[in-house]
This record gives C-alpha cells, sequence and structure tokens, in this order.
C-alpha cells in the first residue's frame, strides 16, 4: 500500500493536528475563567446582578475620599457620573492620589460597593489608563 | 550644533542605504564580493553612529532647541541619566534601532568571509529593507531631531522610574538580542533564494542565534531586576504584556537554537528552521509594534503614539508577506531523504524541546494579543493576568522539565538509553528529597510534589553530568542545570514568601506573633534633582534578631513624581525587602515588609543562563 515514509508523515501531522487543537482549546477555556472584565463605575450600576468574578474598576480617586485606618483604606472612585466606595488593605502605588487616575482590581460586594484586592501602579504621571480616559472621554 | 549633526548624519545614512542596494544588485552576478559594499556599509554604520552621539550629546549639553531633549530632559537631571534619557524616549530608542540594525549587519559583513559570496549578498539586501523601513519611520514619524522655537529654557524632565543604573543599560543590551535577530531573518530569507540551507549554514548562523539571545537574557534579566526593586511590589515577572513580547522572541531563539543543531547533524527540518528564523523576528517586530502604538494596556507603557503603532504594522505586514512569498516562491524541500525519526533520539527529544516550546509561546502570544482582539470585536475591556499563565504553564512544566533531563543523554539517530537504573534511581531519590521537603510546608501536596520532584530531577541528573561528562557539552550542561536552578529557586520563592502591609504612623509599632516593626521616624535629605524622605524602622524577630531597614521616598522637582525606592537586604538565603508610600493627607505611611528566599539565586541562575550561552559561543565543537 503506501510506503512507510508515507506512512510516517500522515502520522506525525495528525499528531501535530491533534496537539495544537487540544492546546487551542485549553488555552481559550482558561482564558474564559481567567479573564478580568473592566467596568467603570456606571457600568457596574447599569449591571443586572452582581457576581463573584474578579473586576478592575477604573476612574478617578474623588476629592477628599481618602481616608485611611491602621489596617483599611477606603476611597471613592468616580467617573463624574457615578461612584462606587472602595474598601483596600494593601500596598498603595506611588501614583495613588486624589483626582488621579486609579484602577483597582477585587470583588464587588454590592452595586456601591468593592473590595479591592489590588491598586494598580502607573508610571507616568500624565499616563491614563486607556481604560479611564475611554471612561471619562464617554461622559 | 549636536543636533545638526545628527539629523544630517541621519539623512546621509538614509542615502546610502541606496547606494548599498545599488552596489549590491550590480554585484549580484560577479563572483567576488566587492569591497565597496563593505565599505559603504561602514559607513552607513558609522553615520547613524555619529547620528545617535549627535543625539547623545544633545542630551549631555541640554540643548532644549531640540524637542525630544525638551520632552525627556532637564538640567537637573544627572549626567548619567541624561545620556540614558536618550534611549529612554521613543525616538532616541528607534535610533538606537537603527543602530543596532547597521551595527550587526557590518558585523555580519564582516564575520562571513567562509560564506557563499550571493549568500552574503542577499542578506545584505534582505536586511537593507529592513533598514531603510526603520529610516523611513524615523525621519517621517519620529525624528529625534525636530527643532522648537522659541528655545524653552528648561525641559519637561525625565520620568524618574527611569532614573536608575538597571533600567539605563536595559534597552541597549535588550535592543541587542531584539534587533539582533533581524540578522537571523535576512539571513534565513537569502539562504532560501540561494538554496543554502544546509549544515554548514546552521553552523554559521548558530552564533548570530546564540549571539542574540545572550543579550536577550541579559536585557530581560536587567528589567526584571529592575523591576522588582523599583516598583516595589518585591515581585520579579508580572506577566504583564510588556514584558510578555519580550519573552517571546526569546522562546523562539531558544527553540531555534535548539533546530539548529538537527540541522546541523542531519539536514532534516530545513522549513521548520526558516519558519522559526522568520517567526523570531516578526516577534520582535510585535513586540515593538505593541509596545510603541500603545495598544496594550501595559503598566510599563511610556510614551506611544498610535500612527506611529499603524507605520510599524503597515511595514510589519509588508515584510512578513516579503518572507511568506519568498518562502513559497524559492523553498525546495529538503533533498536528503532520510526524513524519518526513530523514536529514541537526540532528535526527537529536541523536537519534543520544540513542541512545549511552541505551546509556552502560544499561550503567552494568545493571552498577551487577546484582550486586543476582543475589545475589536466586543469593545469588551478585560485583561489576562497571571493565573491564566500559572495555570496553562505550570502543569506542562512537568514533563518538560523530565525531557530536558533526559534528552542531552541521547545520541543521536537512534539511542538506547544507557544507565536506565541511574536515572530512575535519580528520580526515586528526588522523589523522596521533595517529599520531605514539601510535607512541611503548608501548601498543596501533590501538585507541589511533583512539580519540585521534576525539577530536583533535572538538577541532580545536569549536577552529575558535571562531574560524570567533565567539560564536554559545558554550555548544554550548564544551561540545562541554571534552568532547573531558576525553577527551583522560583517555586522556593514562590512557596516561602512572606509579606506583612500595614498602615504606620511615625512612633507607632505593628505587631504579630513574629516579629515587631518600630516605625522610629523620618528624616530629609536634598539631592541634585529630588528631595529624599528617609524611614527608619526597626525590625524585631521573636528570635532576638533585629533589621533595621530605612526605605526611601524620592520627591522629584521636574516632573513632580514621587517614587519609592525599596531598602532590600540580601543574603544568600533570602532577601527582606521594605517599602514605604505616603497616602495623600494623610499621617499614615503604606509600609510593606517582605521577605522573599532565594530571590539572589533567581538572578544569579538566569545570569548562569547566559553564560552558558557564551560558553556555546566560544565553543569550537559542540557535539562530538
Amino acid at each position: 500500500m503506501y510506503g512507510r515514509k508515507v506512512k510516517l508523515r500522515f502520522f506525525f501531522i495528525i499528531l501535530v493536528l491533534i496537539t495544537l487543537i487540544l492546546s487551542v482549546f485549553l488555552i481559550l477555556k482558561s482564558l474564559e475563567e481567567n479573564v478580568v472584565y473592566f467596568k467603570s463605575p456606571s457600568d457596574i450600576k447599569t449591571l443586572s446582578e452582581t457576581n463573584k468574578n474578579k473586576i478592575r474598576v477604573g476612574g478617578m480617586v474623588k476629592k477628599n475620599s481618602i481616608s485611611i485606618k491602621e489596617k483599611k483604606l477606603n476611597f471613592i472612585i468616580t467617573d463624574f457620573e457615578n461612584e462606587i466606595n472602595v474598601s483596600y488593605s494593601g500596598a498603595v502605588p506611588n501614583l495613588f492620589s486624589e483626582g488621579k487616575g486609579v484602577v483597582a482590581e477585587g470583588y464587588l460586594k454590592d452595586k456601591s460597593f468593592f473590595l479591592a484586592t489590588k491598586i494598580l501602579a502607573k508610571h507616568d504621571e500624565n499616563y491614563m489608563p486607556p481604560e479611564v480616559k475611554a471612561a471619562l472621554e464617554e461622559k | 550644533m549636536a543636533s545638526l549633526i545628527g539629523y544630517y548624519s541621519l539623512i546621509i545614512g538614509f542615502s546610502i542605504s541606496f547606494l548599498i542596494i545599488f552596489f549590491s544588485i550590480k554585484n549580484l552576478s560577479k563572483s567576488k564580493l566587492d569591497n565597496k559594499i563593505i565599505f559603504s556599509v561602514f559607513f552607513q554604520f558609522f553615520f547613524v553612529s555619529l547620528s545617535f552621539l549627535g543625539l547623545v550629546q544633545s542630551f549631555i549639553s541640554s540643548d532644549f532647541s531640540n524637542e525630544t531633549v525638551f520632552n525627556h530632559s532637564h538640567t537637573t537631571v544627572p549626567t548619567f541619566y541624561k545620556i540614558s534619557g536618550a534611549w529612554g524616549n521613543h525616538e532616541g530608542s528607534l535610533l538606537l534601532w537603527l543602530l543596532v540594525l547597521t551595527l550587526f549587519i557590518f558585523l555580519f559583513l564582516l564575520r562571513s568571509n567562509d560564506q557563499p559570496k550571493k549568500y552574503r549578498i542577499l542578506t545584505l539586501l534582505f536586511q537593507q529593507i529592513i533598514i531603510v523601513g526603520f529610516f523611513v519611520f524615523l525621519i517621517k514619524t519620529s525624528s529625534p531631531f525636530n527643532y522648537i522655537f522659541p528655545i524653552p529654557n528648561e525641559g519637561l524632565g525625565l520620568n524618574p522610574i527611569l532614573q536608575d543604573p538597571a533600567l539605563a543599560i536595559h534597552p541597549p543590551i535588550l535592543y541587542l538580542g531584539y534587533v539582533g535577530s533581524s540578522i537571523i531573518f535576512s539571513s534565513a530569507l537569502a539562504a532560501v533564494v540561494t538554496n543554502y540551507i544546509s549544515s554548514s549554514w546552521a553552523k554559521h548562523i548558530k552564533k548570530w542565534i546564540l549571539t542574540s539571545w545572550i543579550f536577550l537574557t541579559l536585557g530581560i534579566l536587567l528589567g526584571s531586576i529592575w523591576a522588582y526593586y523599583e516598583l516595589g511590589w518585591g515581585g520579579f515577572w508580572f506577566w504583564d504584556p510588556v514584558e510578555n513580547v519580550s519573552l517571546m522572541p526569546w522562546l523562539a531563539l531558544i527553540t531555534l537554537l535548539h533546530c539548529t543543531l538537527v540541522l546541523e547533524k542531519k539536514q532534516i527540518l530545513t522549513s521548520w528552521v526558516v519558519i522559526l528564523s522568520i517567526a523570531t523576528f516578526t516577534l520582535s517586530m510585535c513586540g515593538t509594534f505593541l509596545v510603541r502604538s500603545g495598544i496594550l494596556n501595559s503598566v510599563h507603557t511610556f510614551a506611544n503614539d498610535p500612527e506611529r503603532g499603524l507605520y510599524i504594522l503597515i511595514f510589519l505586514f509588508i515584510l512578513v508577506f516579503l518572507s511568506i512569498f519568498i518562502f513559497l516562491f524559492f523553498y525546495k524541500s529538503e533533498k536528503t531523504t532520510t526524513n524519518s525519526f526513530f523514536w529514541l533520539s537526540k532528535e526527537t527529544s529536541i523536537l519534543i524541546n520544540n513542541w512545549f516550546m511552541m505551546y509556552f509561546l502560544s499561550v503567552v502570544l494568545i493571552g498577551t494579543t487577546y484582550p486586543i482582539f476582543l475589545e475589536v470585536l466586543s469593545s469588551e475591556k478585560i485583561s489576562v493576568g497571571p493565573p491564566f499563565y500559572n495555570k496553562l504553564i505550570i502543569p506542562f512544566l512537568v514533563p518538560f522539565l523530565l525531557a530536558m533531563a533526559i534528552g542531552p543523554k541521547l545520541k543521536w539517530i537512534k539511542s538506547e538509553l544507557e544507565n536506565k537504573l541511574n536515572l530512575i534511581l535519580f528520580l526515586i531519590i528526588s522523589l523522596l528529597l521533595s517529599t520531605f521537603i514539601i510535607r512541611n510546608l503548608d501548601i498543596n501536596f501533590l501538585i507541589n510534589t511533583i512539580l519540585v520532584t521534576s525539577a530536583f530531577y533535572l538538577f541532580l541528573i545536569t549536577l552529575k553530568d558535571f562531574f560524570s561528562k567533565k567539560f564536554k557539552n559545558l554550555s548544554q550542561n550548564l544551561a540545562h542545570f541554571s534552568f532547573s536552578l531558576l525553577i527551583l529557586s522560583i517555586l522556593f520563592n514562590n512557596f516561602l514568601s512572606t509579606e506583612i502591609i500595614t498602615n504606620l504612623k511615625i512612633n507607632e509599632t505593628y505587631e504579630n506573633d513574629a516579629l515587631k516593626i518600630n516605625f522610629e521616624g523620618i528624616e530629609q535629605r536634598d539631592e541634585q534633582n529630588f528631595k529624599a524622605i528617609i524611614g527608619k524602622f526597626v525590625i524585631e524577630h521573636n528570635g532576638g534578631q533585629t533589621d533595621i531597614m530605612q526605605p526611601e521616598l524620592r520627591i522629584y522637582n521636574q516632573p513632580n513624581i514621587i517614587t519609592s525606592e525599596a531598602d532590600i537586604k540580601t543574603t544568600l538565603y533570602k532577601d527582606k525587602f521594605m517599602t514605604m508610600n505616603s497616602v495623600q493627607n494623610q499621617e499614615y505611611f503604606n509600609i510593606r515588609y517582605q521577605v522573599k528566599p532565594f530571590m539572589i539565586w533567581i538572578w544569579l541562575s538566569t545570569f548562569l543562563i547566559s553564560l552558558s550561552g557564551l560558553i556555546g559561543f566560544f565553543k569550537k565543537r559542540y557535539e562530538n
């Protein structure tokens, strides 16, 4: 029938295809589970239900909203239309301050209360996360 | 003045490109390489260097009539950072790209005397296409020599986070690796056209692959060390898109390196080597595109501009189409018929390596680009974080590490596993060792034992080989050994790291059952372009040992930014790491104290990995 070489090549191609399909499937599957969605405070207001997934909330830190206790740091993220209370215990990046853009990562308690596990640092004082910029420009 | 010289040198360098292309095409049919070509390539390199020096000089002399200098420098910035500021911005870094491009083709021509002439000329031509593309890009969209009038008195300052020794030399080193892959791309295409993909080509190109790879490894290492102490998160790898784009060409290069070994030995896998060569440079270009266009949402994104991104994207597509065209049109499949693989042989084990590498590469590639596609398609904004990568990469690390231990033991073509007993014995030893260690730690037993076992296995096998094989295959052995060391350090660093984050006022004390942190006070110091606030913390451990940690806050004058400098006490076993942050309008300082075991081993093993590349580079023959 077919030569050994043809068989071998055929076998090889099948093997490559199978691994390819498997790995793509695996990657896409865990993408679904592990992506973190970005929301603005207004997006959160319009959510029909709050689930337990990790999300990122971005906007501006409202003026005079930072208060600090030994363990907890509380502040308000606003997109000048809606706002959300954030409670955080963890390290604060250098460029975190009132009136500046911020991205917090964590979990929603309810539609007006966010429990942050991480506040993302930005390197550049003029730099605004594209999401924040977009959220602000939509206004 | 310096800017003017810089600008005109750039234009001259650009015009020389056409001269080179003209000479090369004329020379194609001749039998000997025209010396004019080498001279003009040298002059092109010379003028681009001159242009680069012109930019550096403008930075040193704070010539604010130059827009780039104005945007990225300040009279009070220390001279060292004025110089590094020259490539710490978009325009300057592209000029550096160009400089490396011209440097590599010049070196290539000097070092390839023993290669066929037509192949050399074609490599030069392909490289010139890339060079011309970058000249146009630089001159048209991002000239570093734009003039502003009236001349400002003072510049806008350099981002303080870039004012750091590691990050000052990070771009040139990284670029030598990144851009160095261009020569692999050009010569692979040239070799396809001249039908020269062969064992002697593999031998010759291997040096270039190694060069690129060594610099890329060192560049990534420097960036990682910088992120560790400067960003104050205490980590060394965040799976941030900007980090990922440097990892992708690294993975492609290391795959390519292994593949050329097979090509050199057996004249097989030729098409695969060509595809990888093209992919490597394409990934480097993609990286530049993603970083420079600002399309990626990364915390490391500095200056960027969408229009420039578009240009790089178009250029990238041209290069990719050109290479696909050349590949399909000129590529002749391998002449040898011995392309059958015996299942147990060195080439099979290298193929296995390739499969894993391609898998890791696809994970990183998809994780990095998926958010972009999703945003375009559904305007949903997402980010992909460490859990994604951990979940997909860690399980496959186990077979990968095992294969890394056994693969090098196999012979070419057809092999038997020698010393089976030995291999099994080592597996049992590593299993016992890791069971013993993991049992005493409070972590998931099954997964971590398997993981640590495979890492120990590679570690022990390669360690043994240092003695049994003497200096044969030293570079390979050292590379695999250091990799196991790296994985082990990362694993134990993860298992054993501890962290305390709290907010303290001056004179307050934090206490838990292991230690006490006293915030004794702060003092101020004025430096050339920043004011430092230094905290003094006394940490009393329960064992009676005390440490004094002095993390620092720096308030820069221009731009007005606060950065924090971690205080790190490094020993062979662990790093103690402390950062302090002020919170606006509050008396509290945000304190982070971390104990990170084996940090120095992470750096050291990565350094050893690149050292092994260097050994391979200088060694005449790898394999007997």
